[in-house]
């Protein structure tokens, strides 16, 4: 067994220190060696998006990323999506929405959104439906997510107007 | 945070009969849930806990001449291995598990093989190691001899007579008789009604259609799992996402040849299921592992087990014989139903000869159904088991009955509907039901009367049936002093039944639903519950729900009477407080204060075995457009009626019949297990097994219709299931109404279509 190297990230603000072995992705460390087990597992191939994480901003499939990639990256992680005092707009949406049956892919649906709006934040249903295309859901057929991030958009836009 | 808002549709009709039902509360587990903190099984961490590694069959028949694993057990880390050897013998003894029952010996050679691999995936070993890389390396170190044999990967080629054989213990069951040769058949079942010769005699036209269905995964995102901790004092404990958590532990427990009460099965929040989470695959392995190890181990599977080792529903081969007159109405109507069980017995085809015809009203039927064993995965049940595969026959039939006599569909299944009163071929007769209300429903939508235009497109119409089922539910409420109810139940929560369950209590007791704080537990801790399947679980743990808000109702009628030194009969609860006489009235806050302060604590129990769950119906109306150069079928829009008795939480509700309706449609357009000629599965990842995506799909409409369940306090039919029956079907008489070209396969995926096209053309 190769030997574990140190790996300083920065995981919801905080800088963080993990050790890991170089064949471990980022989704195991998370889970099992930082116990942060929000992020879901659902293929370990990248085809489902539950375990995404936002790396540098960007959405990745944690399960695709090697944990010594991380070294020096900005990662975040459903856990760090709501404020102390409350939820994020997102997650209320899902809440208020029904955007959710077994919420195992919840976790993922809700990074992949949180990156749609910060790149494009008044997204059209076709734009929503093509972005999200990548997670999985199986139990709710998808219509009360889309609906719930258009209500997200939605909103933003009275408060900005 | 307010409410859940409303999306589309209309309210249902008896929003606004009652304070609760109806509304849209949040789900009491919704925060956990979309802050990551909800534990589903695989986030079980227990201290000292080890990880395991399971090894598989590559091949789809095979008999096990030897497993060494003294490699595996002689590398550094590994601490224990397990193989069949370590199972307790199995006896043929059939377990009940609720919905459907099993033959423990085959349940047992399921878990690990004993002495032949009947599929690619079947578990041979296992391994619990120091960490999981280790555990997977050494499954690469067990040796196993097999000795192949020929695969059987199709219904009609198992029912040959010169099929090779998957088993040595059975033989046919042919209508209650035992046959004297060893058969891949397992049963053959037959329901009759009237005179079938002279239905057909009666006939104006008769349409009769072969059709063939492809096996499909409930596609669940949470790969199964399972954590076990065998103590040294006997008593095993399994955390494990499950539908069922009693008959997890009941299947375990016999498994592993322990009584039922040294086994506790601890649900943790579960990532989807649709009725593959109900047979066992990983306790009893990660058991045994950890009464070897003496520590508790974890198994988890991948996403290429699920695929191949679990689930999945029966692929068909079905024939649908139907006669009409000339005014419409059906004369005859016969089936020839052979379904794949997999490598053991047990495919739903009882259930689908059940709701074949289920939906019509018919004079003359006979259908015979056969429960066949192929090289493929055991078969589990799947939202509304085998009736989805009937469906997408009959209601191809009845789609060309209708053109042949030029009859609109909508009429001609209203004139032909089951409605109360009607027998079903195979016997009961319909309560009341809502069928003619949900074409109804669909016949008047905005969807229907608007024209649909453009080339290449069509509209295709169908209905689905579904029993749902009671069985057994309890409920415990206890009074807290500040006017709210803890209630704990059994039913674990697959898609916001907590929210539908404590709405019935709150209901019942006219408080907020918001002061019911709903938990599911352990099988310690509460009485026994059927599994969260059958679409029973708002119906039938609702029901004990209500029936623990009654029981509180009583004791804080007794508590009253003894404050007011007054006779119980002449106190009442209704609106949310005890009444009694000269205006004397408590609420339930004040009354609950009191009971704190003075007496015993106030329990509410409920246990209910309800047997009347009401039949659900669905109907469906979709638009397609056919590109015909590449065969691809895109959905253009979807509206769904649905009979849901008395709909408690509509948004779930929608979500109910949405989430089904797109199973439905993957399984028409594209889901399929895609295998090669050695048997093995070809398409074992998301990627290539290819669920509908988000960008795959229009919104879906819903219409929730509601026909009150006479067989329940608040008319609840479960609603879960149907919704998944008539896509398919849909779809398939959409497809003809685009492009004249009748599918009779599923999938009706791109390449299947596109050869239909070009032999068209």
């Amino acid at each position: 067994m190769a030997k574990k190297r140190v790996v300083t990230t920065t995981i919801n603000d905080r800088q963080v220190e993990f050790l890991c072995q170089p064949r471990q992705t980022l989704l195991e460390s998370l889970r099992d060696v930082l116990n942060m087990t929000g992020t879901k597992e659902g293929c370990t191939n990248g085809n489902c998006g539950a375990c995404t994480v936002l790396m540098d901003g960007r959405p990745v499939d944690s399960c695709l990323v090697l944990a010594v990639e991380a070294e020096g990256a900005h990662l975040e992680t459903i856990e760090g999506v709501a404020p102390s005092d409350g939820l994020d707009p997102i997650q209320t949406a899902f809440l208020e929405n029904a955007a959710l049956q077994c919420g195992i892919c919840t976790p993922g649906f809700i990074m992949a959104t949180k990156s749609l709006l910060a790149s494009n934040p008044h997204p059209t249903e076709d734009e929503i439906r093509f972005y999200l295309a990548g997670n999985l859901c199986r139990c709710t057929g998808y219509d009360k997510i889309v609906r719930a991030v258009l209500d997200v958009a939605e909103s933003r836009e009275e408060v900005s107007a | 945070m307010a409410t859940v808002g409303k999306t589309q549709g209309q309210e249902p009709s008896t929003n606004g009969q009652y304070k609760v039902i109806g509304t849209r509360p949040i789900r009491h587990d919704g925060v956990d849930k979309v802050t990551g903190r909800a534990r589903y099984g695989g986030d079980t961490r227990l201290a000292g806990m080890l990880p395991g590694a399971m090894l598989r069959s590559p091949h789809a028949h095979a008999k096990l001449i030897s497993v060494d694993t003294s490699k595996a057990e002689a590398l550094p880390g590994v601490r224990a291995v397990v193989t069949s050897a370590d199972l307790p013998d199995a006896t043929d003894k059939i377990a009940n598990l609720g919905e459907g029952s099993v033959n423990l010996k085959h349940l047992s050679d399921n878990v690990l093989a004993h002495d032949r691999v009947l599929y690619r995936g079947h578990a041979i070993a296992a391994v619990a190691a120091d960490d999981i890389h280790i555990a997977e390396e050494a499954v690469g170190l067990i040796e196993v001899e097999y000795e192949l044999l020929p695969p059987v990967m199709n219904v009609l080629d198992a029912m040959k007579a010169d099929a090779p054989l998957l088993h040595d213990d059975i033989k046919t069951n042919d209508l209650g008789e035992t046959a004297d040769q060893l058969s891949n058949i397992a049963t053959h079942i037959r329901f009759e009604k009237g005179d079938i010769e002279a239905g057909f005699a009666a006939a104006d036209v008769i349409v009769e259609r072969e059709f063939h269905t492809a096996t499909v995964h409930q596609g669940y995102i949470e790969p199964h799992n399972a954590t076990a901790l065998w103590n040294a004092d006997g008593h095993i404990t399994i955390w494990m996402s499950t539908q069922g958590t009693f008959t997890a532990r009941q299947q375990t427990a016999e498994l592993l040849d322990v009584p039922v009460s040294r086994v506790k099965v601890v649900p943790m929040e579960i990532g989807g299921g649709f009725g593959g989470k109900i047979s066992v695959y990983l306790p009893p392995v990660a058991a045994i592992l950890s009464k070897k190890t003496g520590r508790p181990v974890q198994l988890l599977m991948s996403r290429t087990d699920v695929f191949e080792a679990t689930g999945p529903t029966s692929g068909s081969t079905i024939r649908v014989k139907m006669g009409a007159d000339s005014k419409g109405r059906i004369t005859a109507a016969e089936a020839w139903m052979a379904y794949e069980a997999g490598a053991y017995p047990g495919s739903p085809v009882g259930a689908g000869a059940m709701c074949v015809f289920a939906c019509y009203d018919v004079p003359n039927g006979k259908v015979d159904g056969f429960d066949v064993v192929v090289n493929k995965p055991r078969t589990n049940a799947y939202r509304a088991p085998g009736a989805t595969n009937a469906a997408f026959a009959t209601e191809t039939v009845v789609d060309e009955i209708c053109e042949k006599l030029k009859l609109d569909p909508a009429e001609f299944r209203i004139n032909n509907a089951a409605k109360e009163g009607v027998r079903r071929i195979d016997g009961p007769v319909f309560p009341r039901v809502g069928m003619i209300e949900t074409v109804e429903a669909i016949r008047d939508s905005e969807h229907y009367q608007t024209p649909l235009e453009g080339k290449h497109r069509g509209r295709g119409f169908a209905t689905g049936f579904w029993f749902n089922v009671g069985l057994k539910s309890t409920a415990q409420a206890t009074v807290n002093s500040d006017g709210t109810v803890a209630l704990i139940e059994g039913s674990t929560d697959i898609g916001g039944s907590r929210a539908g369950i404590a709405m019935q209590l709150a209901e019942t007791l006219g408080i907020a639903a918001e002061d019911v704080v709903p938990t599911v537990v352990d099988t310690d801790s509460i009485g026994y519950t059927d599994v969260t399947g059958g679409s029973r679980v708002t119906f039938a743990t609702g029901w004990a729900a209500y029936l623990a808000a009654k029981d509180i109702q009583g004791q804080l009628i007794e508590r009253a009477a003894k404050i007011w030194d007054c006779d119980v009969a002449k106190i009442d609860y209704k609106d949310g407080a005890v009444v009694g006489p000269d205006g004397k009235r408590f609420t339930f806050k004040e009354i609950a204060a009191e009971a704190q302060t003075v007496g015993e604590p106030v329990i509410g129990r409920g246990s209910a075995d309800p047997q009347e769950p009401g039949g659900a119906f669905g109907t469906h109306l979709v638009d397609v457009e056919v590109d015909i150069d590449t065969g691809k079928v895109t959905v253009l829009r979807y509206t769904a009626a649905q009979d849901a008795g008395t709909a408690i939480h509509p948004a779930y509700v929608e979500g109910q019949i949405q989430g089904g309706v797109v199973q439905g449609i993957g399984w028409g357009l594209n889901e399929e297990y895609y295998y090669d000629d050695k048997g093995t599965m070809r398409n074992s990842t998301y990627l290539d097994y290819r669920m509908p995506t988000s960008y795959d799909l229009p919104m879906i409409d819903t219409i929730i219709v509601e026909v009150p369940n006479p067989g329940h306090p608040y008319g609840v039919r479960g609603v879960g299931e149907v919704p998944i029956v008539p896509p398919p079907a849909a779809l398939a008489n959409a497809i003809y109404n685009a492009i004249g070209t009748r599918m009779l396969e599923l999938p009706m995926s791109p390449p299947k279509l596109l050869h239909e096209i070009l032999k068209q053309q």
